[in-house]
């Protein structure tokens, strides 16, 4: 028994894995992490994980947008090399006002999603941590780190009276290194 | 998720019986795992020769200019912006789906989003091209970029709608492939978990290394809304843009108001006409009756006759403003629009896109296949008409009558044409091979709630309101994946 590093509990149906992640955290086992093929609502508030500031971080990102381009057009029509182009002011703000929406947007994508990507160690080529091949097409995984929960028989049994199909005893963390 | 049902009276968007998580998943990735079958191999090599049409003519006019189109000192502008307003046109589906679907909770656009987002951007590679190719000198087309320069920093006319255009393009297109590719990430990694060698290497190169944890998924749906958010201003601004290339100008026919939001619903009418023509192909070679249903399809339908009522209304209150606003060069354009030289193509395009469409009203048309994909494609030639009419028959009669000419399209024009159609097909049909053309994890969402077979469980348990599961029975006539003798059991 030494050797388990992680205790997977298998299940066919998101309903009964919130069932299963109850049935722990009443028994005070902590629960390392879930993966499934889906986002299911609701499980973060269960399992404590913060609200996303990812909305305040686009937001920053669309104004540091919008004053770039306000600061690059004035830089080149008032300052750099002022024309006069049908006779309208210079810094002529209405024009610039389509552009400066676009390099928002533009900046706010970007800005949102690189760091989506580097909050959650997303990038291209990273080895997929990975405890279960199938938490990406029929199962929903609940990962419990063996070591800290040591009543083995006592996981198993709860994870089975709450519909888990499977119950795996994992000697590797991530089986996806070969 | 599932923890309360939904209403009876709304249709399945999963239909069949027995669907697992594991059956979507071997449904959806059929034509992923598997050898191409003959249809596909078919309409690749067609796709790939118009492909090559497409580099032939498009290499033509890089070398000898653009003087190998049929364009004249008249009209100067006419198959190329044409191409180019059509295909960006078409590119908008896909994010009104991903998008303006997403923020109104829309669930039917999770079986058809990816393919139509796959569309946008396809499409507005074709527009893109267009634009290039059009600047007479390719190769300095960096130009339209504000950069700092050998010419005291002469910088670009902020004050231009091309440069405008510019920017929203661009934008566009990199912000529908950022959200787009975000979205893929969970169906790569299950294609990535159920390969092997190469292509398993190969998928988790792409699938940068997800694992679909409790933290990722739910920061990927905080990034999905605000996408979805910031997509939706995006796609109208864009189109807006576009209509002010023509709108800002003094042009009498181009010099209107009514342009930007006319614009947008014809976008929106085009593009939804180009994802039904795809789709009903597509689900009848891939095999997914189950997932794009007939609901999906009269929800298109709908959205269809909808926007083509806007544009009509559209025409004729432009046609009202040219006669109200008492300039006669703005009245002879219109007149000359419809009665002109190219009165053929003013009434090609009010067939197509008012006459036509209004068929949709009918129950029977708007809920047969055979009837709706003659009509998406009768919506494209139409959408096409538009721009053609709005372009040309405004240029060809200018201020004066001498000048006067008509447009003739030279073997260029028509093959740069043609051949970005078949770039477009080249591109989604390999799209259809390599990428899930339907989003595995936001159709699974959908199983326990809004399928078939959940629906059927709720009514052999016997607790709803007869006349409702009536109605919701009646409602599932029209399907074309739906076993009707199952219902008339119970």
């Amino acid at each position: 028994m030494s050797n388990i590093k992680y205790i997977l509990g298998s299940f066919g149906d998101p309903d009964e894995m919130m069932h299963g992640i109850e049935k722990l955290q009443e028994n005070n086992i902590k629960i390392h992490d879930v993966y499934t093929p889906m986002p299911i609502h609701g499980i973060e508030a269960k399992l404590g994980v913060k609200r996303s500031r990812l909305d305040v971080a686009a937001f920053f990102f669309g104004i540091t947008g919008t004053l770039t381009m306000l600061t690059g057009v004035y830089l080149a029509t008032v300052v750099d090399w002022p024309i006069n182009i049908g006779g309208k002011t210079h810094f002529a703000l209405p024009d610039f006002i389509p552009i400066t929406f676009e390099l928002t947007i533009l900046f706010c994508a970007f800005g949102l999603v690189g760091s989506y990507y580097a909050s959650t160690h997303l990038f291209p080529g990273r080895a997929p941590r990975v405890m279960d091949l199938r938490a990406t097409n029929d199962r929903f995984i609940i990962a419990i780190d063996a070591k800290q929960n040591v009543e083995h028989a006592k996981i198993d049994e709860l994870l089975k009276g709450a519909g888990a199909l499977e119950v795996k005893y994992n000697e590797r963390k991530y089986i996806s290194y070969e | 998720m599932s923890g309360h049902n939904e209403s009876i009276l709304r249709e399945p968007l999963i239909t069949g019986k027995n669907i697992t998580y594991a059956q979507i998943t071997d449904d959806i990735l059929l034509p992923v795992e598997n050898k191409a079958n003959k249809a596909w191999w078919i309409g690749f090599i067609i796709s790939v020769c118009g492909a090559t049409l497409w580099v032939v003519a498009v290499s033509y006019t890089f070398w000898f200019g653009i003087g190998a189109w049929g364009l004249n000192k008249t009209v100067g502008w006419a198959w190329d912006i044409t191409g180019f307003v059509w295909w960006v046109g078409i590119g908008h589906a896909g994010t009104l789906i991903s998008a303006v679907l997403l923020l109104f909770r829309q669930n039917w656009r999770n079986s058809i989003n990816r393919s139509a987002e796959a569309m946008t951007i396809f499409a507005v590679i074709c527009a893109a091209t267009y634009v290039v190719s059009h600047m007479g000198r390719p190769w300095l087309a960096y130009w339209v970029l504000p950069l700092p320069n050998q010419f005291g920093s002469l910088w670009v006319n902020f004050n231009s709608p091309l440069v405008w255009d510019m920017f929203a393009i661009s934008t566009y297109f990199s912000v529908s492939l950022l959200f787009w590719y975000t979205g893929l990430l969970p169906d790569i990694a299950t294609i990535r978990d159920r390969a092997a060698g190469l292509r398993k290497k190969i998928y988790t190169v792409l699938s940068f290394g997800w694992n679909g944890n409790v933290k990722t998924w739910q920061r990927f749906e905080a990034v999905s809304l605000i996408l979805a958010g910031i997509s939706t201003p995006l796609v109208l601004s864009v189109h807006t843009i576009v209509s002010m290339d023509f709108a800002t100008s003094v042009i009498p026919g181009w010099h209107t108001t009514i342009f930007p939001p006319y614009f947008v619903a014809g976008a929106i009418f085009s593009g939804f006409a180009m994802v039904l023509t795809l789709l009903l192909v597509a689900r009848k070679v891939l095999g997914l009756e189950n997932y794009i249903t007939m609901f999906h399809i009269e929800s298109m339908n709908k959205i269809i006759i909808l926007t083509g009522s806007i544009v009509g209304v559209a025409y004729l209150t432009e046609f009202f403003i040219a006669w109200y606003s008492g300039s006669e060069y703005e009245q002879y354009a219109f007149i000359n629009r419809s009665t002109g030289p190219y009165w053929w193509a003013y009434w090609m395009m009010m067939t197509c896109n008012v006459i036509s469409p209004q068929l949709l009203w009918f129950k029977k048309i708007r809920t047969s296949i055979a009837a709706t994909w003659i009509l998406s494609i009768v919506v494209n030639i139409g959408m096409w008409f538009e721009r053609f009419v709005i372009i040309v028959t405004s240029l060809h009669r200018d201020y004066l009558p001498s000048s006067w000419a008509m447009f003739y399209p030279t073997w260029v024009d028509v093959s740069v044409f043609v051949g970005s159609i078949g770039l477009f097909f080249t591109l989604f049909l390999l799209f259809l091979r390599v990428l899930p053309s339907i989003a595995i994890a936001e159709v699974k969402l959908l199983l326990k709630s809004a399928s078939e077979q959940a629906k059927m469980e709720l009514i052999k348990d016997g607790h709803l309101n007869k006349e409702q599961v009536q109605e919701y029975v009646e409602s599932l006539e029209k399907f074309d994946s739906v076993k009707q003798e199952e219902y008339a059991k119970i």
